[in-house]
C-alpha cells in the first residue's frame, strides 16, 4: 500500500478524491448562499448557517472538510514540485496553446488564488461566525460586507473574482479526477467534459450572481 | 504543380558537444529549399552546406523517414514534430514554413531524456520501461493460433490502436511535466485488451509504471497535449485504462 501512494498514480488518486469531496462541498455551499436570494429577510440563510453552527457539524465535518483541503494542497505542491524536476532545462520556444487548455495548464496557479481567496473568505465570515461566535444575523454579516460603501463595491469585485478562478479550475478539474480514477473511455470523456464546463461554469455564476445580486438590490 | 522555393531560411537549433558539455543556440542561413521538400532532406543540404564550410555538422535522429520507426525527434517552433499533426518529423514538409522564417529547432526536453549530441536525445527510458513488463512470457504461436482465440472486433480494434504506439517520445516531449504516461498507458493497454496479455496484467502495470516513477517521469495532469501532438494520435483514454489497470493490480495484491 505504501508504494501504491508514493506512486505517480496513487498520489492523482488522492489529488482526485479529495478534488470530487470538495466539488460536492463547493455544491453544498453554493446551495446554503443561494438561500440569500430566495428569502429577503435572511431568515433562511440563518437557518442553514445555524445548522451548519451545530456541534456535529463543527467537530464532525468540519474537522473532514479542512482535512480534505490540507490533503488536496500538499500533494498539489509534492506533484507540482516533481513535475518541475521533471524537465530540468526548458524549452526556448514551445507552444501548448492549440493542444491543451489554459486552465488544464495552470491549475497550481489557479488552486493557488483561489486558496489566497478562501483565506480571505475565512476571515470575513468563519472567523466571526463560528470561532468568535458573536454574530447573531448571519444574513446581516453578508449583506454589510457586500454594500458597505466604497469597500461593498472591492469586496463584491473580489469575490467575484473569486468564483471566476474557481470556475476555471472546476473546468478541468471535474473531468480530471474521474480520467486519474480511471472512470474514463473515448465517449465518457467527451460527457464527462461537458458535465465539467456546465459544473464549472453553474458554480462560478451562482457565486458571482449573489454578491452582484446583494451589492445591488439590498 | 511546381513546388514553391522558399528563398531564405533561418535555422536556429541547439547545438551541444556531447552530453556533459553546455550547449547553445547556432543560427544557420539556407537558400533556395524547395516546398516539396520533407524537413529531415533540409537538414540534410543544411549539413552539406556545413560541410562545405568547415563547420561539424548538426546530428539529429531519424531511420525508416517513413513515419513508422519512432527515431525522429526535434521540437520545431514549439511543437514536438513541428507545425503539421499526427505526422513525425519525417513527414514534416517545407510547405508548412512561410519564405524569411527563423525556425527554431530544440532537442526534446526532459530530464529522463538526456540530450547525447546536438538534437539527438536518450531514450534508453523507453526501453527500460518496456523491459519492465510490455511483453508476454508465453510463446502465443502463429497467426493461426491467434486466430484460434476468438477477440471481439471492438478489443481487437482498441489493442491496435494502442499498438499504433512507436515510442518517439513525442508525448513526453510536449507534455509539461514530461510524464511519459501515453506511451506506458499504450504499452500496457494493446496487452491488457487481449487475452494473451491479461495473464500477466497485474504485474504489468505495477511493474512499468513503478519503472517510469523510477526513470524520473513527471506526473500525468491530464492536460491532452499528448494526444494532440502524438503522430499515432494514441488517445489518452488509454490512460484512463493504465489508471483503472494500476488501481485495480494494486487491490488485487
Amino acid at each position: 500500500m505504501s508504494s501504491f501512494l508514493s506512486s505517480s498514480i496513487g498520489k492523482k488518486l488522492i489529488m482526485s478524491l479529495s478534488g470530487l469531496f470538495l466539488i460536492v462541498f463547493v455544491l453544498v455551499h453554493l446551495i446554503l448562499n443561494s438561500f440569500l436570494l430566495f428569502d429577503k429577510t435572511g431568515e433562511l440563510f440563518n437557518a442553514g448557517a445555524h445548522f451548519m453552527s451545530l456541534p456535529i457539524i463543527r467537530f464532525g465535518l468540519q474537522p473532514v472538510l479542512a482535512g480534505g483541503f490540507i490533503i488536496h494542497i500538499i500533494y498539489a505542491i509534492t506533484l507540482t514540485l516533481q513535475n518541475q524536476k521533471a524537465r530540468p532545462q526548458k524549452y526556448a520556444v514551445q507552444n501548448l496553446s492549440n493542444s491543451s487548455t489554459w486552465s488544464s495548464r495552470n491549475m497550481f496557479v489557479l488552486g493557488g488564488l483561489v486558496l489566497v481567496f478562501i483565506a480571505m473568505h475565512l476571515l470575513h465570515f468563519f472567523v466571526p461566525i463560528q470561532i468568535e461566535g458573536n454574530v447573531h444575523d448571519d444574513a446581516q454579516l453578508v449583506k454589510a460586507l457586500f454594500t458597505n460603501g466604497s469597500m461593498g463595491l472591492v469586496y463584491t469585485g473580489l469575490y467575484v473574482l473569486g468564483a471566476i478562478l474557481l470556475g476555471f479550475h472546476l473546468a478541468h478539474g471535474f473531468w480530471s479526477a474521474f480520467q486519474s480514477i480511471g472512470f474514463s473511455n473515448k465517449i465518457w470523456k467527451k460527457r464527462l467534459e461537458k458535465v465539467s464546463y456546465f459544473y464549472a461554469i453553474f458554480v462560478a455564476a451562482g457565486f458571482t450572481i449573489i454578491p452582484l445580486y446583494l451589492h445591488f438590490f439590498a | 504543380m511546381a513546388d514553391k522555393i522558399l528563398k531564405e531560411l533561418t535555422i536556429k537549433v541547439w547545438r551541444q558537444k556531447n552530453a556533459k558539455a553546455k550547449g547553445k543556440f547556432e543560427s544557420y542561413k539556407i537558400s533556395d529549399i524547395s516546398t516539396g521538400t520533407s524537413f529531415l532532406e533540409m537538414l540534410d543540404i543544411l549539413n552539406e552546406q556545413l560541410i562545405n564550410d568547415g563547420i561539424e555538422p548538426i546530428a539529429f535522429d531519424h531511420d525508416c523517414r517513413e513515419g513508422i520507426c519512432g527515431m525522429c525527434s526535434l521540437f520545431i517552433d514549439g511543437r514536438a514534430h513541428g507545425p503539421d499533426d499526427d505526422i513525425t518529423t519525417c513527414q514534416l514538409h517545407m510547405r508548412k514554413f512561410e519564405d524569411g522564417a527563423t525556425i527554431t529547432i530544440e532537442p526534446w526536453r526532459a530530464g529522463a531524456f538526456p540530450v547525447i549530441k546536438d538534437l539527438i536525445v536518450d531514450r534508453t527510458a523507453f526501453e527500460k520501461v518496456l523491459q519492465s513488463g510490455g511483453y508476454i512470457s508465453v510463446n502465443t504461436g502463429g497467426v493461426p493460433d491467434g486466430n484460434a482465440i476468438p477477440i471481439s472486433y471492438d478489443d481487437a480494434e482498441e489493442a491496435m490502436d494502442a499498438a499504433a504506439c512507436i515510442g518517439c517520445g513525442a508525448c513526453v516531449a510536449t507534455c509539461k511535466n514530461s510524464s511519459a504516461m501515453l506511451f506506458v498507458s499504450a504499452k500496457v493497454s494493446h496487452l491488457a485488451k487481449l487475452p494473451q496479455g491479461r495473464v500477466e496484467a497485474t504485474r504489468r502495470a505495477k511493474n512499468m509504471v513503478a519503472k517510469m516513477d523510477e526513470l524520473g517521469f513527471g506526473n500525468c495532469t491530464n492536460t491532452g497535449a499528448c494526444e494532440v501532438e502524438c503522430p499515432k494520435g494514441i488517445s489518452i483514454a488509454n490512460i484512463a485504462r493504465l489508471n483503472r489497470e494500476f488501481l485495480s493490480a494494486t487491490i488485487k495484491g
